[in-house]
C-alpha cells in the first residue's frame, strides 16, 4: 500500500471540487451531483483507514455511506421534479418561496 | 510498483473528471463525467483490496443513482436552462472556502513535521497476504456488530423511498376532484 497521504490528498481534491461545485453552480441537479463527489471523497479516505489498519470497519461505514447517497439522491430528485412541476425551473437562484 | 501506477491512474481519471463534472455547462455531460468519477473511485477501491466495494460503487452508485440522475435529467426541461448563465456569481466564495480547506491540511503536515509524500505518524499497513477474504470479512462484522445500524439504514432507505414517491407524485387537489 502506498503511504496514507496519497489516498487522504485524493480525498481532499474530491472534497474540494466537490464544494465548489455546491457554492458555484446553478443547476440544482448539478449541486447534488457535486454531493454525491463529496461523499465519495470521504469513502476513500474510510477505505484508505480500513485498508491501513487492516480493519474492516471502515469499509462498513463506506456501506452505509452509500446507503445514505442512495436515499439522499432519491429525496432530492423528488424535490426537484415536484418543484419543476410548480415553477418550471431547476435554477437555485430562482427558489425563493421562503425568502421574505 | 503496480500499486502506484494504479492508484496514479485512477486518481488522475477520478480528479480530472471531477472538475469536469463541475465546469461543463450541459448537465448530462456532467452526468457522465460524474460517471466516470464513480467508475474511478471504484478503481481505488479494488486498488485498496475492498473487492466487496468495489461491486457495490459500480452496482449501487453507476448503476442505480446515476441512472435515476439521468432519469431527472431527461425528465425536466434542460433546452431553457442550458441557455442560461450556469455558474452563480460567487467564485471568490467558493475560493476562500476551498483555500481554508487545503490550508487546514496544510497545517497538519506541518505540525506533523513531515513532507507530504512521506506518509503520516501512525501505524504502518498491514500485509496483503494477512487480510481476509473482504467480503466474508465484512458480511460477517455487518451482520454481528454492526446489525443494528444496518437495520437503521433499512428503514432510511425506505423511507426516502416513500418520501420520493410522495414528492414525485401528481398532486390531485379538491376543486380537480369536484369537477
Amino acid at each position: 500500500m502506498l503511504p496514507i497521504d496519497h489516498y487522504l490528498f485524493l480525498g481532499l481534491a474530491l472534497f474540494i471540487i466537490g464544494v465548489v461545485g455546491v457554492i458555484t453552480r446553478r443547476n440544482v441537479i448539478v449541486v447534488l451531483m457535486s454531493i454525491e463527489l463529496i461523499l465519495n471523497a470521504v469513502n476513500i479516505n474510510l477505505v484508505a483507514f480500513s485498508r491501513l489498519y487492516g480493519d474492516v470497519a471502515g469499509q462498513v461505514f463506506a456501506l452505509f455511506i452509500i446507503a445514505d447517497a442512495a436515499a439522499e439522491a432519491a429525496v432530492g430528485l423528488g424535490i426537484i421534479i415536484a418543484f419543476f412541476r410548480n415553477r418550471e425551473t431547476v435554477l437555485e437562484d430562482e427558489m425563493d418561496l421562503l425568502k421574505w | 510498483m503496480l500499486d502506484s501506477v494504479l492508484f496514479y491512474l485512477f486518481a488522475g481519471i477520478a480528479v480530472a473528471s471531477a472538475v469536469l463534472t463541475v465546469t461543463r455547462r450541459n448537465a448530462v455531460h456532467s452526468a457522465i463525467f460524474l460517471i466516470t468519477a464513480l467508475l474511478a473511485t471504484a478503481g481505488i477501491f479494488l486498488q485498496l483490496r475492498a473487492e466487496f466495494l468495489f461491486i457495490v460503487q459500480i452496482i449501487l452508485y453507476v448503476g442505480g443513482i446515476m441512472v435515476l440522475f439521468v432519469f431527472v435529467i431527461m425528465l425536466v426541461n434542460l433546452d431553457v436552462a442550458v441557455r442560461q448563465i450556469q455558474f452563480a456569481r460567487q467564485k471568490w466564495v467558493a475560493l476562500v472556502v476551498a483555500l481554508a480547506l487545503a490550508a487546514q491540511v496544510g497545517l497538519m503536515f506541518w505540525s506533523s513535521g513531515k513532507m507530504p509524500g512521506q506518509g503520516l505518524p501512525v501505524q504502518t499497513a498491514v500485509a496483503a497476504d494477512k487480510l481476509p477474504p473482504n467480503s466474508e470479512e465484512l458480511a460477517g462484522i455487518l451482520f454481528k456488530s454492526y446489525l443494528l445500524p444496518f437495520e437503521i439504514a433499512s428503514v432510511l432507505l425506505l423511507v426516502a423511498m416513500i418520501g420520493a414517491v410522495v414528492m414525485a407524485k401528481k398532486r390531485t387537489y379538491r376543486s380537480d376532484a369536484s369537477d
